[in-house]
């Protein structure tokens, strides 16, 4: 398919990465607009049943942004638990029949807006080539 | 407790205000037109986050009229000061509005009816308005005024138009100018700069040749709400132009007008209208003739390598001397040279890029009180006391005392806020949290208020606004909505309060920007309207929408409708919270010893709050104590033994030497470091922390640095200070800045080398001095230096990127370098070779930075939370910046940073108890098992295990919880969740991401 247009939900931690996607705004770095975006104060605030319903509701793509390892974390290591989240997450989706690659785990900070473009032009790019979630409830 | 007046409504005298009010002091705000604001209203854009200006000015200006604590004084003047520092007695004139302010509800119909037409000054002369008039949308207060000169009723005694329309009867003919007496402690000067007006220079032909503008104009052609509603046309035929072009230096570094400085803006503000209007038109062709782009603030740099390498904006350096209007098409020839040709080239527009000048009534005020202005009219100051003036009592910030942009004057404006409250006897009142009723609406169905933006044209020209409206109109629970121009507008927030009321709407959702800068504002109206202000949600449909899919509108709409429809399936769910209110240490951690931390800790510790000042060296000083001579005359080392001196005699200073920061916990109020000292370790107490820690002068690895002769900048100082006398000196300019590794310019490079260079033309007339530069960055009255240097006969070579200088060493120095006038290369062999390098971070910034949880930019500098508006806090509350750790300036810029970021720190420890952040962890005691699980992984200790009737249950400690959600996400049982960010709310945001679901 080569019309398909891949849906992606970003989850996006209030200090680093949401300033970071705010700040590709600023600079008008372009993107495509396949994402959604939900606000959280930290990675560590991202449940992993967040994931599991993000695909279930028909996503074809999940990134988590929160701030660098080690140090940059806003409340100290909140993104540590984010990234062994993650890992997890990833051989869990497997298991489901789905592509781990379709889970994107990213630090981006503040003054990172390029990286943000980026990521979402990436991301957006590797999602067209892997076609649609094979789970997608009716 | 006396008052203190600040003089000038622009966003330097609104900063004063702000901060003098939220530390407890009363303000008087006199402001000659009738809306707060100042020039930064009538920007478009700014440089160089390219921010919305007015979007980013409008919830300051908000914030002033809320602020029980200062009175704005519209329409007013100050016509007499008599008395002395701490007693002023002040007369001001109130010039009559001819509308009755409490009357007025700014509705704006009578402007409509009114049949006069008049030019706009808030439009800079590009648009109309009428005799009765707003000034602008967003204007504060939003209240018509007459414009008596242009007004029939007053020049012909007919019409009385507005009289008859007026809805509240708010038109008063009658009224007349009343004076008024206030006393007032000290007084802060903030009226700011007007544009230099280019009809003198009759070469260019302004006001002749309709297409040749200025950027004010052009800033306001380019906006939104500007005269072509935000299109860009030339006014001779209103035809889109497709070639344009900026001519610098326009009233600025030419003698012939008396102004042989520099503005320090006009470069940026080219660069940056020239990017904005190739955003309205891709296609258009842009060049900027200029003399040197000066680049020299943060992130400038990088700024104008993307509008020339990006935006393909074309950058000639020449300074035209005239433009010739060709009468039939009335496009603009112009001619220049370039590779020695003459070249001559036909534009469709010109804009003339012109400078800042004092305003005109300054002079006659200054008289007035015997205040010292220096030889350009300017307000006087001096290096080590930047917002002093002449007068004891009387301060001075923002441009009044020499041109520059707004995150300096914003510094400023801090700094004479701190000065100002010097003189008062301080008693505060305690803050009483509570002033608005709250209505009780959990347990109420959601009727919920939907508002979208246009924010001018940076949504609307992408999204389909009112397709989104009529799209979230049919949404369960939405019971109103509407799009607004600009939803931060004051007049918005008066009819969202009014809405609310009139709907009875309980949840109320705002799709505009972003909410790390603009929830405030909003939850502040709700706030007003008696809503408790979690009952809130914002959608971003313009930094993470518009902005960023700017070609694709189809998809940016349907984007911005998902996003609207998840915000408000959150709204449907949220729950007020309560803030919890905590104690305040009353003290401040300073780092950093040098000129910034030391000029911080010593206001602050005079103002009666302790500070614990800490130096990693064994010595105060810094850099500072490198320093040996101003350009200016002053005394660097005489002035820093007294301030340590100052420092030792301070009882309410503790300095730490030889000191360094092991950890900081805590949050706003509340912080606990340790700090050590070799091996022992002392834990202390305080409020708020000040990140002073200065920054390194770069070794460089270019131009065989080390080898005998060549030297850096501050080594040839040191050796000036010892008598040394060279027969023949090169510098170079920008080794280790401006290049591919540091792509930052260090702005004092340019200053110090002049500076170094006439103190050794003084030393030794008959040294033969060379300066090898890429472009001269002496901005503002430095400007002076570099002519002195020049006509002293020092000699200037321009090189550049292609053509750098190379130098070879064997015991003799040999440069060679291109003569880019005369085409040839150039051999010179000094006995010394002076390298300008660069500034660069502090080694230990990134421990810091993590130590802190603050960011760092990526040229490692520490990363302020806006880097227009709020150049010296950091997005974590109670945490400021000031000085060289926040990017290079210089030692006036230093002092004001470090000034303003005292009077920061004071808006905190100025209170006993302080509201902290409502979003935390909340317990289901019912669901939770006691695993304590969530006590592993909560950083704060924020969790305690409590027995509830004979069960071990989790407890969350308000204050100290810092709502990340860590817990929330790790409790197996799922019997923690967050304020504002609950499961359920995230969740229906999941499900409302592509479709609509309602739970
Ligand atoms: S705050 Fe960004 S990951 Fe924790």
């Amino acid at each position: 398919m080569t019309d398909f247009e891949p849906k992606i939900i970003g989850f996006l931690c209030n200090w680093c990465s949401y300033a970071g996607a705010d700040l590709a705004g600023v600079s008008r770095f372009q993107y495509p607009p396949n994402m959604r975006q939900i606000r959280v104060m930290c990675s560590g605030r991202i449940h992993p049943s967040f994931i599991l319903q993000a695909f279930k509701e028909g996503a074809d793509g999940v990134l988590v942004a929160g701030c660098h390892t080690p140090n940059d974390c806003h409340y100290i290591s909140g993104n540590f638990k984010t990234e062994r989240r993650v890992a997890i997450l990833k051989k869990l989706l497997e298991q489901l029949g789905l592509e781990p690659e379709r889970l994107r785990l990213e630090w981006i900070s503040a003054s990172e807006g390029e990286k943000f473009s980026k990521t979402v032009l990436e991301m957006t790019n590797e999602l067209r080539k892997l076609g649609p979630s094979p789970i997608k409830e009716e | 407790m006396k008052p203190v007046l600040v003089i000038g409504g622009g966003i330097t005298g609104i900063q004063t205000s702000l901060d003098l009010a939220n530390r407890g002091i009363k303000v008087h705000l006199i402001e000659k037109t009738s809306s707060i604001g100042g020039v930064m209203s009538q920007l478009d854009k700014t440089f160089p986050t390219n921010d919305c200006s007015m979007c980013i000015l409008a919830p300051k200006m908000i914030e002033c009229s809320r602020n029980e604590n200062i009175k704005i004084h519209t329409m007013s003047e100050v016509i007499e000061i008599k008395g002395e520092a701490g007693d002023f007695k002040v007369k001001i004139i109130e010039h009559p509005r001819s509308v009755d302010v409490e009357k007025c509800t700014g509705c704006g119909i009578c402007s409509e009816k009114c049949p006069i037409k008049v030019r706009s000054e808030y439009q800079s002369g590009t648009g109309y308005r009428k005799a009765i008039y707003l000034p602008f949308p967003q204007a504060v207060p939003l209240i018509a005024t007459i414009d008596r000169t242009n007004c029939l009723w007053f020049s012909k005694e007919i019409c009385r138009i507005c009289e008859k329309f007026c809805p509240s009867k708010a038109i008063n003919y009658d009224q007349v100018e009343t004076i008024s007496e206030i006393e007032v402690a000290s007084i802060v000067l903030a009226q700011g700069a007007e544009a230099f007006n280019p009809e003198v220079l009759t070469e260019y032909g302004y006001g002749v040749y309709p297409n040749v503008v200025t950027s004010l104009e052009f800033e306001r052609i380019m906006s939104a709400t500007g005269p072509f509603n935000g299109q860009i046309l030339r006014s001779s035929d209103k035809i889109k132009p497709k070639k344009i072009a900026f001519l610098q230096c326009i009233g600025s570094r030419d003698s012939r007008v008396g102004n042989s400085y520099c503005s320090s803006v006009c470069c940026m503000y080219a660069i940056k209208e020239a990017v904005i209007a190739q955003e309205h038109d891709p296609n258009l062709d842009t060049t900027i003739f200029f003399i040197d782009i000066r680049a020299f603030g943060k992130e400038f740099e990088d700024y104008y390598t993307q509008a020339e390498k990006g935006n393909k904006i074309r950058f000639i350096r020449s300074r035209i001397s005239s433009i010739e209007e060709i009468p039939e098409t009335k496009n603009l020839e112009i001619s220049y040279e370039s590779n020695g040709e003459i070249k001559k080239e036909i534009f469709d527009m010109i804009i003339l890029s012109v400078g800042l000048e004092p305003p005109k009534e300054l002079n006659n005020f200054s008289l007035s009180i015997d205040l010292k202005l220096n030889k350009y009219g300017f307000v006087q100051t001096e290096n080590f006391s930047p917002v002093d003036t002449s007068l004891p009592g009387i301060y001075v910030a923002g441009v009044l005392s020499g041109p520059k942009d707004i995150p300096d004057s914003i510094s400023q404006a801090s700094a004479a806020a701190v000065r100002a409250a010097s003189n008062l006897r301080i008693e505060y009142e305690e803050t009483n949290y509570s002033i608005y009723q709250e209505k009780n609406v959990e347990d109420k169905i959601p009727r919920i208020g939907v508002f979208v933006c246009h924010c001018g044209t940076n949504i609307g020209s992408v999204v389909d606004v009112p397709s989104v409206v009529e799209y979230v109109k049919n949404l369960p629970n939405v019971i109103y909505a509407e799009e607004n121009l600009f939803t931060c507008s004051q007049d918005t927030q008066k009819k969202i309060i009014h809405l609310i009321k009139e709907h009875e709407l309980n949840r109320i959702v705002v799709a505009s920007c972003s909410p790390r800068t603009h929830e405030a504002l909003f939850q502040a109206t709700l706030q007003e309207a008696g809503l408790n202000p979690y009952l809130f949600e914002m959608a971003n449909i313009r930094d993470q929408c518009s902005w960023v899919h700017m070609h694709e509108h189809e998809k940016a709409t349907q984007k911005a409708k998902d996003l609207v429809r998840m915000a408000i399936s959150k709204a449907r769910l949220l729950k007020p919270l309560t803030k919890p209110v905590t104690n305040v240490t009353q003290s401040a951690l300073v780092i950093g010893g040098g000129i910034s931390g030391i000029t911080a800790a010593l206001e602050i510790a005079d103002q009666g709050y302790l500070v614990h000042l800490v130096e990693k060296e064994g010595e105060l000083g810094g850099n500072f104590k490198k320093i040996k001579y101003l350009p200016s005359g002053d005394d660097p080392e005489k002035f820093l033994k007294n301030l340590k001196s100052q420092v030792s005699e301070n009882k309410n200073i503790i300095t730490h030497l030889n000191s360094k920061i092991n950890s900081i916990f805590g949050y706003l109020g509340n912080f606990e470091s340790v700090i050590s000292k070799d091996k022992e370790t002392t834990r202390i107490k305080h409020g708020v922390v000040i990140v002073a820690t200065g920054g390194l002068e770069y070794k460089p690895k270019e131009y065989l640095y080390g080898t005998p002769g060549i030297i850096t900048q501050l080594e040839f100082e040191e050796l000036l200070s010892k008598s040394y006398k060279p027969e023949s000196i090169v510098m170079i300019q920008c080794v280790g800045s401006r290049c591919e590794e540091r792509s930052y310019c260090s702005r004092i490079c340019c200053t110090g080398a002049i500076s170094n260079a006439l103190k050794a033309k003084e030393l030794n007339p008959d040294s033969e001095i060379f300066i090898l530069f890429k472009d001269i960055r002496t901005y503002g009255f430095k400007e002076d230096y570099y002519r002195e240097a020049a006509e002293k006969g020092i000699i200037f070579i321009r090189y550049d990127d292609e053509n750098k200088p190379e130098v070879s060493n064997d015991g003799k120095i040999k440069i060679n370098v291109l003569d880019p006038v005369l085409k040839q290369k150039l051999v010179i062999n000094p006995e010394v070779l002076v390298l300008s390098s660069a500034i660069i971070p502090q080694e230990d910034s990134k421990e810091l930075s993590g130590i802190l949880k603050v960011p760092l930019s990526k040229d490692g500098f520490f990363l302020e939370a806006h880097m227009k508006l709020r150049p010296l806090d950091f997005a974590t509350e109670g945490i400021f910046l000031c000085g060289l750790a926040h990017a290079p300036k210089t030692i006036d810029e230093c002092i004001s940073q470090a000034l303003g970021a005292a009077a920061r720190s004071i808006t905190i420890l100025s209170k006993k108890e302080i509201e902290t952040e409502g979003v935390i962890a909340i317990v289901d005691e019912k669901i939770c098992c006691g695993c304590q699980l969530c006590l592993n992984v909560c950083e704060y200790n924020a969790i305690e295990i409590r027995n509830i009737e004979g069960k071990m249950r989790s407890h969350i400690i308000p204050e100290i919880c810092k709502g990340c959600g860590v817990c929330a996400a790790t409790c197996p049982s799922g019997a923690i969740t967050i304020g504002h960010f609950t499961d359920d709310e995230i969740l229906s945001q999941i499900k409302n991401a592509f479709k609509e679901v309602i739970a």
